[in-house]
């Protein structure tokens, strides 16, 4: 007692602490939280079980993030543009599958919470052997090294059968009885948990990371390596290890990848794949670390969503990517951090009227875009299969040629009105910046 | 014999083919710095308009029209797309032309649908120029090694004798210095993107139906340019010529030597059972090995001679 009136300042910095923990990480405790609970808001209480589609779109959510957040390790923090980063993932879900299927045998024991670990492992090994390769380079030729690094898995998978198994896939069973707490993870909302954790233990661990040595000088390699080279590392050596801890993590990735499909195929380490990383990664943003995380949400979203609806979701996902790289190269993670000076200074509500002017003809041309999009797809692939083209109820006739011409309207003047409202929102998005600035200086 | 005979023009066929596509990326890339992934789907466009051209009115104007039409969508595509991202750096560039690859495939997965077209060789080219030892020589190859033929001289007329060309060469290894001297160097830019891309929609024309027309016709394409280009070396027409040659007939014999390394062990007394270590590498027959070549010969590459054959840079 009389220690506490000694030093009264130690219960306050203790609160403090407490205090400044929740504010620094509120966003992540706040993810998390919402992680856990989103399963049970689709919770069928009349049926007593889950949603099979939420929980498996949540769980494709956390894995993609995890491997989004390791290929950021090499494209957003260490500079390196990688074709090839989902023969890490790939190749730790092979492992993982291969893992999964000698404990089932009785080949020996390893707890089923821990098999993530054991893809994270095969990632890292083939990470340390491919890596030390393509570290040797930086820039565009390391972005080719990767680029045939990924041809050459995909067509080793596709050619050899004893490891890849093929075209057919290594096929697996995640129920091998060996869980620490009594689960036999087969409902998929105990392996969605199971991720979860992974997730969350990835994520911490990418995120220590970035504040050690090898994250800040990957950062220095990225930003000017010549100078890192001065100040004593070696850039390749620091490639090396960025590249290989990246592996390390797209195997974790993957290995979740297996756990929840019970399949591993060559479309694991295809381009196709390496492409998604690519794409979560920057239209989520790569100047951020939580960027990512965004993209993937987004990515997944779109994937699991969208494309029950539309045959040609993927051309708005590249659509989505130009329009970033052009005019938002910071991603969606950017964007944010750009409103964060006006957030402070309590000034976002003059930007209420702009955005309603820029966002409404946005909106319409978008409309259009889709409207001339889906017909165009309705004509050959849709009417292929078979379907007819509805919206909200009224069946439309492709054939027509009212629809084009109200769509084709829509992207016009949408378009038109967009390019003239866009220049106004800059002026005035300038406007508010050199208020904020003056308020500063006074 | 006859086989090596048939081979070599096989080969060559399909070196020219490559060289077409390739030529314009060198350009590209040693000028711009931009590696061109939306290169190949320019060639898979040249084969769907050639396709639809022909349909109809005829080959013969699809053998103009199409590449023009390429030519000008590439020259879209510099002024509007590329220059507008080149503020953000090379990477974002290398990242547009990747997300126009991309749109490019679906959008014409949605035209012209997920099935190959039947864009088919015309009548007037459809028979048999030679025979060597018994097996035929379509005409139709020997067109293509007509028109490509041609385009060498073209190309080779152009960058030597007239002034534009001289600019071009010199901003192929001194991109910097031309500007300062005063040329217009966005609009030597927009006229080599454009040039390129008509390249690569000629080959697609003459190509497409030599090979297949299909949507995935890009992203198989791709890959092997970019390996034949940073092979040959950056701002070398010449090394890329050399590498698109090397390229064709790698490619032509691994398909038809239907050898596998346990066949060569076998020469050495050794035989490969299913027993033996790595039996599954080691039974393997070169045409299947054939795909992987090109990847392993570009990583190599990289390794150890980072500036390709002829290369004048580094990559």
């Amino acid at each position: 007692m009389s220690e506490i009136l000694a030093h009264p300042g130690a219960r306050p910095v203790e609160a403090a602490g407490v205090a400044s923990l929740t504010k620094r990480h509120g966003p992540w405790l706040l993810a998390l939280a919402v992680t856990l609970v989103l399963p049970w808001l689709f919770y069928d209480w009349s049926r007593a079980r889950h949603s099979g589609f939420v929980v498996a779109m949540l769980s494709q959510m956390s894995m993609m993030a995890v491997f989004a957040l390791s290929y950021n390790m090499q494209m957003g923090q260490a500079g390196l543009l990688s074709f090839g980063h989902a023969v890490f993932f790939g190749l730790g879900g092979y492992t993982t599958a291969h893992v999964l299927n000698a404990v089932k045998s009785g080949s020996f024991w390893l707890p089923t919470e821990l098999v993530p670990l054991a893809g994270g492992v095969g990632g890292l090994v083939f990470a340390i052997i491919f890596g030390y390769v393509a570290t040797k380079q930086r820039a565009t030729a390391f972005a080719m090294i990767t680029l045939g690094i990924g041809e050459l898995v995909t067509a080793c998978a596709l050619m050899f059968k004893t490891f890849f198994g093929g075209e057919g896939g290594v096929s697996t069973n995640r129920v091998i009885g060996t869980s620490l707490f009594g689960l036999t993870y087969s409902p998929s909302i105990q392996v969605y948990y199971l991720i979860v954790a992974w997730t969350v233990i990835s994520v911490a661990l990418m995120l220590l990371l970035t504040r050690t040595a090898l994250g800040r000088m990957a950062n220095a390699c990225r930003d000017n390596f010549e100078r890192a080279q001065f100040v004593g590392y070696d850039p390749s050596m620091v490639r090396f290890f960025q590249f290989s801890l990246s592996g390390f993590f797209a195997g974790i990735a993957g290995a979740l990848y297996a756990l929840t499909y019970e399949i591993v195929t060559f479309d694991s380490v295809a381009g196709a794949m390496s492409a998604n990383a690519l794409l979560m990664t920057y239209i989520g943003g790569v100047g951020a670390f939580a960027g990512p995380v965004l993209g993937a949400v987004l990515i997944v979203l779109l994937q699991s969503w969208v494309s029950l609806l539309s045959n040609s979701w993927l051309v708005y996902v590249g659509l989505l990517f130009i329009v970033m790289v052009t005019f938002a190269p910071g991603g969606i993670a950017g964007i944010l951090l750009m409103h964060g000076p006006i957030w402070r200074a309590r000034r976002l509500g003059r930007l209420a009227g702009p955005y309603v002017r820029v966002l409404t003809p946005g909106v319409l041309a978008v409309a259009g875009f889709v409207l001339l999009v889906e017909l165009c797809s309705f004509l050959t692939i849709g009417a292929a299969q078979g379907k007819s083209f509805k919206l909200s109820g009224i069946t439309i006739d492709p054939q027509s040629l009212k629809p084009w011409l109200i769509g084709a309207l829509l992207l016009v003047v949408g378009g038109l009105v967009l390019w003239r409202e866009g220049r106004h929102f800059r002026r005035s998005w300038e406007a508010v910046m050199e208020e904020i600035k003056a308020a500063g200086r006074a | 014999m006859e086989l090596l005979l048939v081979s070599l023009l096989n080969g060559l066929v399909y070196g020219m083919l490559l060289f077409m596509l390739a030529s314009g990326l060198t350009l590209i890339f040693s000028m711009m710095g931009v590696l061109n992934f939306a290169h190949a789907s320019i060639y898979m466009l040249g084969a769907y308009f050639a396709y639809d051209i022909s349909r109809h009115i005829g080959f013969w104007p699809a053998l103009v029209v199409a590449p023009v039409l390429c030519g000008v969508l590439g020259a879209l595509i510099e002024m509007y797309g590329l220059r507008r991202v080149h503020k953000n750096g090379h990477i974002a560039e290398l990242l547009f032309t990747f997300g126009l690859a991309f749109i490019i495939e679906k959008a014409v997965q949605m035209i012209w649908g997920l099935l190959p077209v039947p864009y088919r060789v015309p009548a007037l080219l459809d028979r048999t120029l030679f025979h060597i030892y018994g097996t035929n020589f379509p005409a139709y190859r020997g067109f293509m090694l007509l028109v490509s033929a041609l385009m060498f001289l073209a190309i080779w007329l152009m960058l030597t004798r007239t002034r534009m060309g001289l600019v071009i060469q010199a901003a192929l290894t001194h991109p910097e210095m031309v500007g300062a001297l005063g040329h217009n160097v966005p609009r030597v830019f927009t006229t080599v993107f454009a040039g390129g891309c008509a390249l690569a929609g000629l080959a697609g024309v003459i190509g497409g139906n030599y090979l297949v027309t299909e949507p995935s016709m890009a992203f198989s394409m791709g890959p092997i340019v970019f390996v034949v280009v940073v092979f040959g070396g950056l701002g070398s027409l010449a090394g890329c010529f050399i590498a698109s040659l090397i390229m064709g007939y790698v490619q032509t014999f691994a398909v038809v030597l239907e050898y596998s390394p346990a066949d060569a062990l076998a020469a050495f007394g050794i035989k490969v059972t299913e027993a033996t270590p790595l039996s599954e590498f080691l039974t393997i027959p070169l045409p299947r090995i054939g795909a992987l070549l090109p990847f392993v010969m570009l990583i190599l590459i990289l390794l150890f001679k980072p500036r390709g054959l002829m290369g004048t840079r580094d990559t």
